[in-house]
């Protein structure tokens, strides 16, 4: 179980995927899982780890992940194999919407 | 999280794609980011404090930027305009630095201590063509960069923009990849402004190709345009203003077709400027930003929709929004106050506080001016319509206290610029002996237009209290400006002195 910060990196330690917090309640205890396997802040935290296939959907560079009330919010930084899992419950790609921009 | 993110991200996903190209010289995403950790790697071993540059833009730009985010030290882009007294200032002021230049710029400067500079061409050849792959991890620091401002008085303060103010703003208001396979963004506003920084990151995280243009001048813009087929640009109003005269002037020159999205911001817009570049460029979607170098670049947008529907209202309110800055973006809040700090409702002019995660706010020496619950004071003045599009009226400095009243330049200036033989009009302070100070107003006549003083005066007199009459008018050829299009204001009141 990890509290997650606003800014922080997490990698799979199944797969090539890495995500940033984007938004996360503070203080709130979570487990954050890519490919079945809990995230960490290094690659190597949990030898041996191998994809579960069952969470094997496949993250994308650049998309942003919520949980179905939108509480939480991450960017694939990097993508992987893995699918991203918060408590259990599979995150999905947050819709993109036109953001306005000047540069 | 580090800049570095959003450069390690567009090299992932689009190695191969041209991410800056200016005149012969061209570097891939991949390569860009190749470059920038052999920088990072020459930056460290240098010893240096901070990574400075003192020259107009070219690829070097961006390498350097990602550079010494990579290197952990903050950026620090120099005006190669201010004279070799003011810049020796500053470099004392970031020593030991790492200053990339042109030799012209910096070889009568004093390069003291362990300070040293590097020929902008010398640097850029040596770290995009070692040939080792350098592997340089990001050092995590807060401090992204450093800018001096253009501080009309005193000695220029140097703003503080943390890696987290500056993400975001980038992941606020881009989506990362967003950029077609073509598109490409002309880059005119130099290095050491805040929209020529935003420009670089908001580019990279778009995966969007940079075409740059180190000297600003209109029919080489529109070369450019051509040329690179152009499909975003950002430009100063003054540099809006020559292309739409450059084309009235020529009016044979080629449509340009790629060209889908045009931005401005950096200084007031003339009205007439952009009534005129939206039928010169009627496919063209405009966006006005509104930001400040402490506010991480962009807080309040008009957007294309916006320009679109004042344009074509009947509405006086709606129209009016054109001469609008817009509404603020997600993640900033506004409020206009008054004196007290009360924030004040619709149509009542104040001075403009803004919060959000990009609001940096923060000087070297005297650190975080944000207030307790994190506002931050813009020293701009201006009011909200009813439905929250902001107005500006001018600096807080520039405000004319007239025996106690307080007369924003900017709602005179509006009128003058409404009378037809009037191209340009600015209002600034003049000392009175009864009033403390009283209104002054300069003013540049269209070709071949007259009008007198007492006409102006019976104008501004038919809308506004008599308080705001300007009681001198002075007639010029033109109006001071610096090159990115902010008005002198104190070389105007110097000719009312």
């Amino acid at each position: 179980m990890t509290v997650l910060k606003p800014g922080a990196a997490l990698k799979s330690v199944v797969c090539d995927g890495e995500i940033m917090v984007i938004r996360a309640p503070a203080g709130v205890d979570v487990d954050i899982r890519c490919g079945g396997a809990p995230m960490a802040s290094s690659r190597d935290a949990t030898p041996g780890a191998t994809l579960d296939p069952r969470f094997a959907q496949g993250i994308l560079i650049g998309k942003r992940y919520v949980d179905a009330l939108e509480r939480f919010e991450f960017l694939c930084t990097k993508g992987g194999q893995g699918g991203l899992a918060l408590d259990g419950e599979a995150l999905a790609i947050k819709v993109a919407k036109a953001l306005p921009s000047s540069d | 999280m580090q800049l570095t993110m959003l450069l390690e991200m567009a090299a992932e996903a689009f190695p191969e794609r041209i991410a800056v190209v200016a005149d012969d010289t061209a570097l891939s995403y991949a390569q860009l980011l190749n470059a920038a950790r052999h920088a990072a790697a020459e930056f460290r071993t240098s010893g240096c404090r901070h990574v400075a540059l003192l020259d107009t833009n070219s690829p070097a730009t961006p390498v350097a930027i990602f550079g010494a985010a990579f290197a952990g030290k903050p950026y620090v882009p120099l005006n190669y305009r201010l004279t070799a007294a003011e810049l020796n200032a500053l470099l004392e002021r970031i020593e030991p630095a790492y200053l990339i230049g042109d030799r012209a710029y910096w070889q009568a400067l004093t390069i003291a201590g362990d300070s040293r500079a590097v020929e902008t061409a010398d640097f850029f050849q040596r770290v995009t063509t070692a040939s080792s792959a350098a592997d340089v991890d990001a050092t995590e620091t807060e401090i992204a960069i450093q800018l001096f401002t253009s501080g009309t008085t005193g000695q220029p303060k140097a703003a503080i923009l943390r890696h987290d103010n500056l993400l975001a703003y980038i992941l606020g208001t881009v989506e990362f990849g967003a950029a077609a396979e073509h598109d490409a963004i002309l880059v005119s506003v130099p290095p050491y402004h805040i929209a020529g920084i935003s420009a670089v990151l908001s580019s990279t995280y778009a995966c969007r190709r940079m075409v740059q243009l180190p000297n600003f001048e209109a029919a080489h813009w529109l070369r450019l345009c051509r040329e690179h087929r152009v499909s975003n640009a950002f430009l100063v109003p003054t540099m809006l203003s020559r292309v739409v005269d450059h084309l009235e002037q020529n009016p044979g020159a080629e449509p340009l077709p790629d060209l889908r999205a045009i931005a401005y911001g950096g200084g007031k817009m003339p009205l007439s400027v952009i009534e005129k570049a939206m039928r010169w460029f009627p496919r063209a979607d405009f966006t006005n930003a509104y930001g400040l170098t402490e506010t991480s670049s962009t807080i309040v947008l008009l957007t294309p929709d916006d320009h679109r529907a004042a344009a074509a209202s009947d509405d006086v309110l709606v129209r009016k929004r054109l001469g609008s800055v817009g509404r603020p973006i997600d993640g900033i809040e506004l409020q206009v106050r008054d004196e007290q700090g009360a924030v004040l409702g619709a149509f009542q002019a104040g001075d403009i506080y803004v919060r959000g995660p990009q609001v940096a706010g923060e000087y070297l020496g005297s650190g975080s001016q944000l207030d307790q619950q994190g506002w931050f004071a813009t020293r701009d003045r201006g009011y909200l319509d009813a439905d929250g599009y902001l107005f500006l009226e001018g600096r807080a400095d520039d405000v004319i206290v007239r025996g106690g009243e307080n007369i924003s330049p900017g709602e005179i200036e509006d009128i003058l610029l409404d009378h037809p033989a009037v191209a340009d009009a600015a209002v600034v302070a003049m000392p009175s002996e009864q009033w403390g100070e009283t209104v002054a107003a300069a003013v540049v006549l269209k070709p071949g237009a007259a009008v007198s003083a007492p006409q102006l005066q019976a104008l501004v007199k038919s809308r506004l209290r008599s308080s705001r009459v300007p009681e001198a008018i002075q007639f010029k050829d033109s109006l001071p400006y610096n090159e990115t299009g902010k008005l002198l204001r104190r070389v105007i009141r110097q000719a009312f002195q």
